[in-house]
């Protein structure tokens, strides 16, 4: 398979329409079927989706958030007649790797994880209006909207067919939300997640898997109604003027990817890559307007789209790294004050563009602790691990920090670690690695005023918690190549389940739920023969033969 | 409503009268259906007596016996063809098995639909036929339409049923919803679209018993194959009034066309003496031929697949068939692939609706060919002719295609220029609705239509079949 670009626009979309009517924007559905990834491979039937299908959604919701900012409800629909969407496309599934269905399953989640985060910080709401059966990641899709509308035609249903009919887990985030989200009784999500055949109408209200229902005679009018209530319960933004996403721009020669700020280098091995961001030799701009009028242009933007970019393709399409060592190249000082401009009073005109773009970067750092490859931030000399970056730095599973007088290397602590980018599991950074004893947090905070604009030098990292290792000049070169050499000969499996364990200590959240325990559980059913099996459940369907299973529970 | 004398209100052989739970269940759904017939059957007719054939038992002669009866009072019964001795499983991986007398856990949402969907169908035709009564062109021909609608109800009950005696609750409420869908409703419309085309006229109600009721036949027969031996049963009982429903159909339209012709032999024009020209027969039987061969569904199927599969659905006569696993070998389907035609090979099982299409499209030609014969009497030069299987349809993998009455594939523009000489257009169903006067003295028939070949029951040509 061809690599999988992740860059789109709507004039370019195939599956989905996106339209804007002043504050009320309309997502339409409509996959064409032999519109797939991988060509002819599959038929995306009933509005049945790929990878592709899902990164114009993606992309969708970022231009909704930069694009369309006045947008305060936006109605996610289907385009075929009495179909909503029939879920991720089984025959893809089944004809795709292990490693491939695993990153499939979790760019979908983050997309749904996304419509969630621009609705709890973007001054817009989701309404997903199924105009007909939503059925498995269908139903998934609606439920990470704020509302669900159902039409009532004594037909169409909302429906997990994914256990009866495929020996599989509604994985997209439905099993958790349906419990955690929608708060449904855990004996009766455990009978819908058992009924291919879904439930529909009055019932589906009644036990909370929609909000309401609506004929098919007063379909439009329940629609706007509903799509103009979520609107008019936020924010008057009209007149905001929304940026344009041009086109990411990069260059890639197989060996490296070279972005306007950062660059992706794999090394000869295939096994290790080096995402190294250099930084502007000024801080920039510390004025919101002016950023705004940067739009797309503004660093801190290109680089989050730069960085969501590359991790999406090590994900997809270089699973041999399993390796990244990450270094900020530059200027301290700018590092360290680089997003101050994202702090915006909320009565600021230009608040929501620095709030969107503060939680872009929000998402792309928690992307890297959804990434099943190993991350090493690397501070040795030239390096700039401060501001923001030294959030960068704490999302990698291990911080090596350069202690060479000669050479002096400094971390740098802003307020971006004290709560601007909460992890999945809702803590800081900070509180997250510092979870027996919080005073560590305020000491490490307490550097924002320590004379030297939070900048601290390798031994102080150190002593702060910081460093995971901090060697000398003298050390240092056999330190790293010995982490960098033994990591590689772990097993990459091993090394996933433990860093996914490691990453996330302190509470549950929804996120953590989905994309630790629904995912893992998830990913364990994809391997075993029971669905993946010469007669599993997901090979045999839309085959002749029925699936055999091994009935001893594990 | 008081307790039911049942073996006289519902006559049946599934032994109501001592089965408490699906008294109660039918009980509940009596009057409902009683109530959806006075509000969506042939309402304004309910206090006329009609000469109709009810169904008293499965022997011989108790499935036809005739009577004039209101239809309100019309005796829906439940019946099942007897088991017969030695029974099994006749297809599918349960080849050789004992047919089951409950169903299986494991099937039961997959029986649940194919037994909904096809109940479905049931209603929706007496929905769209509701009015056809006040244009009838002979009582001959009222009384048929009614025995028609009367037997498509008992379909009904036939079916509701199996889901109360079978389904527990989940059937009841099914059966419950059966009444609340209806044929066109802008709301709750009936599942298959077929069945919310309007039925304007009586040459639109003769090709939907001609093609239509025919697409029935088939899902019958392939049901009556079921391993689910009550669902077999009672299918197998509903096929002999369903062909009753193809005879309407068939000789109707065989009768338009004799009409047609005695003008044509005598040189006149159709239009101007008030039958149907030749064009417009042959755009009702490409209209109707065509929305009904959607009814099987998509060419490959996983549902199909998985209904074989699990011995819940057959292929029509199943027993003439030599290999019943269908493991093995392939059904060569003709696609479209990049503009033109190509072939490909889908695994048997998935192909079961094409193979139920097949059978069917081959019985439909057979008609066909009986209305040729009747042209041919006349030693007329025109023929009608069965639209290809790829033309006009919205299900399956010729939707999205254009194709000619005999399955070329044809640009959109052809397609624009063109449907209009084979498909019926607003002005020719305005044409054939002015033909449409009743004439409903004993005896008498229509302009348009010629008489028919004998009477119901041996009856004589005058008799009166509804008393008006």
């Amino acid at each position: 398979m061809a690599p999988v670009d992740f860059r789109t626009a709507p004039d370019r979309y195939r599956h989905w329409k996106l339209d804007v009517d002043g504050d009320i924007a309309t997502l339409t559905m409509s996959v064409e079927p032999f519109g797939g990834l991988r060509g002819d491979d599959y038929e995306l039937k009933l509005n049945s989706y790929d990878l592709g299908v899902d990164i114009e959604l993606a992309d969708a919701i970022d231009r909704l958030r930069f694009e369309h900012p006045a947008v305060r409800a936006c109605v996610v629909t289907g385009g075929l007649d009495r179909v909503f969407c029939a879920g991720a496309n089984i025959n893809m599934l089944s004809t795709s790797s292990h490693a491939f269905k695993v990153n499939f399953c979790k760019y979908t989640n983050e997309t749904r994880v996304g419509i969630e985060d621009a609705s709890a910080s973007s001054n817009v709401r989701f309404l997903a209006a199924l105009n007909g059966t939503a059925s498995g990641g269908g139903y998934e899709l609606a439920l990470a909207c704020d509302r669900i509308l159902l039409v009532d035609d004594r037909n169409s249903a909302v429906s997990f067919p994914e256990l009866p009919l495929l020996g599989v887990l509604p994985g997209t985030g439905g099993l958790t939300r349906i419990v955690d989200k929608r708060l449904i009784r855990p004996d009766l999500c455990d009978l819908f997640s058992t009924l291919a055949e879904g439930i529909k109408g009055k019932r589906a209200v009644q036990w909370n898997l929609v909000d309401a229902i609506a004929p098919l005679s007063k379909w439009d009018d329940a629609v706007a109604g509903e799509a103009r209530a979520l609107a008019d319960g936020l924010e008057d933004r009209s007149g905001t003027q929304g940026i344009a996403l041009t086109p990411l721009e990069y260059t890639d020669d197989g060996a490296s990817r070279s972005y306007r700020h950062s660059e992706l280098r794999i090394e000869d091995s295939g096994r290790v890559a080096h995402l190294t961001i250099t930084l502007p030799a000024e801080a920039g701009t510390q004025d919101a307007a002016a950023a705004h009028a940067a739009g797309a242009d503004f660093w801190l933007l290109a680089l989050c789209r730069e960085l969501d970019n590359a991790l999406n393709h090590l994900r997809l399409n270089l699973p041999a790294v399993g390796l990244v060592l990450v270094r900020v190249v530059g200027d301290a000082k700018v590092a360290a004050t680089c997003d101050d401009v994202l702090r915006t009073e909320a009565s600021d005109p230009h608040h929501w563009f620095t709030n969107e773009v503060g939680h872009y970067l929000k998402r792309a750092l928690k992307k890297i602790e959804n990434t099943a490859k190993s991350f090493y931030a690397l501070a040795d000399e030239g390096t700039a691990f401060a501001g923001p970056f030294l959030e960068l730095a704490l999302a990698c599973d291990r911080q090596y920090v350069l202690n060479d007088s000669e050479a002096p290397v400094h971390l740098g602590v802003g307020d971006a670690s004290a709560g601007a980018y909460p992890m999945s599991n809702g803590l800081t950074r900070l509180a997250t690695r510092f979870l027996a004893d919080p005073s560590q947090v305020d000491a490490v905070l307490a550097a924002r005023t320590n004379g030297a604009g939070g900048l601290v030098d390798a031994e102080e990292a150190d002593e702060l918690g910081l460093a995971t290792s901090a060697p000398d000049e003298i050390d240092w070169d056999d330190e790293v190549r010995l982490a960098i050499e033994e990591r590689q000969a772990y097993s990459p499996d091993g090394l996933t389940g433990m860093e996914q364990n490691l990453r996330f200590p302190g509470p549950e959240t929804l996120e953590t739920k989905i994309f630790g325990r629904l995912t893992a559980w998830q990913n364990w059913i994809f391997q075993r023969p029971n669905a993946v099996g010469e007669r599993g459940a997901l090979k045999c369907y839309g085959t002749p033969q029925a699936p055999e299973f091994n009935y001893d529970r594990t | 409503m008081g307790s039911i004398d049942y073996s006289q209100r519902i006559p049946n052989n599934v032994d109501l009268k001592s089965d408490k739970r699906l008294q109660r269940a039918l009980e509940a759904w009596q009057p409902a259906y009683l109530e959806w017939w006075k509000e969506s059957g042939p309402t304004d007719f309910n206090e006329n007596d009609v000469y109709l054939r009810t169904a008293v038992s499965v022997e011989p002669d108790g499935w036809a016996h005739y009577d004039y009866v209101k239809m309100p009072d019309y005796r829906w019964g439940i019946f099942l063809t007897d088991k017969g001795a030695g029974d099994t499983i006749g297809f599918g991986d349960h080849f050789g098995e004992e047919p089951w007398q409950q169903v299986p856990g494991e099937y039961r949402n997959w029986l649940r639909r194919l037994v909904v969907t096809q109940a479905d169908t049931e209603p929706a035709s007496v929905e769209q036929q509701r009015l056809l009564g006040h244009t009838a062109p002979s009582l001959y021909d009222m009384r048929n339409l009614f025995q028609v609608n009367v037997e498509e109800g008992r379909h009904l009950w036939a079916m509701v049923y199996i889901l109360h005696r079978y389904f527990g609750k989940d059937g009841r409420e099914e059966a419950d919803e059966l009444l609340e869908r209806s044929s066109g409703n802008p709301d709750h419309p009936r599942i298959l679209q077929t069945f919310n085309e309007p039925c304007e006229h009586w040459l639109s109600f003769l090709c939907f018993t001609m093609f239509t009721d025919r697409d029935g036949k088939f899902q019958l027969l392939s049901l009556a194959e079921s391993g689910f031996d009550p669902l077999a049963r009672t299918c197998k009982f509903m096929l002999t009034e369903e062909a009753h429903h193809m005879f309407v159909g068939q000789t109707g339209v065989g009768r338009v066309i004799q009409r047609t012709c005695e003008v044509l032999k005598e040189g006149k024009d159709p239009r101007a003496e008030g039958v149907v020209p030749p064009d417009i027969i042959q755009k009702y039987i490409n209209f109707w031929a065509s929305s009904s061969t959607d009814l099987f569904g998509s060419e490959i199927s996983s549902n199909a697949s998985n209904f074989f599969r699990a011995g819940l659905k057959g292929r029509a006569f199943e027993s003439k068939q030599t290999d019943h696993l269908a493991t093995e070998g392939h059904y060569v389907l003709p696609i479209v692939e990049g503009g033109r035609m190509s072939n490909q090979e889908v695994p048997m099982r998935n192909a079961m609706n094409e193979v139920l299409r097949d059978a069917y499209i081959a019985d439909n030609q057979k008609g066909i060919d009986y209305w040729n014969r009747v042209i041919e009497k006349f030693d007329l030069d025109w023929r009608v002719s069965l639209p290809h299987r790829a033309f006009n349809r919205n299900v399956g993998v010729y939707a999205g295609f254009h194709f000619d009455p005999e399955g070329n594939l044809v640009d959109d523009a052809t397609w624009n220029a063109k449907s209009s000489e084979w498909l019926p257009t607003r002005e020719d169903s305005d044409y054939v609705k002015s033909l449409m006067k009743p004439c409903l003295e004993p005896g008498k028939i229509a302009n348009w239509i010629a008489p028919p070949a004998k009477g119901i029951n041996g009856q004589s040509e005058d008799y009166e079949y509804v008393k008006l």
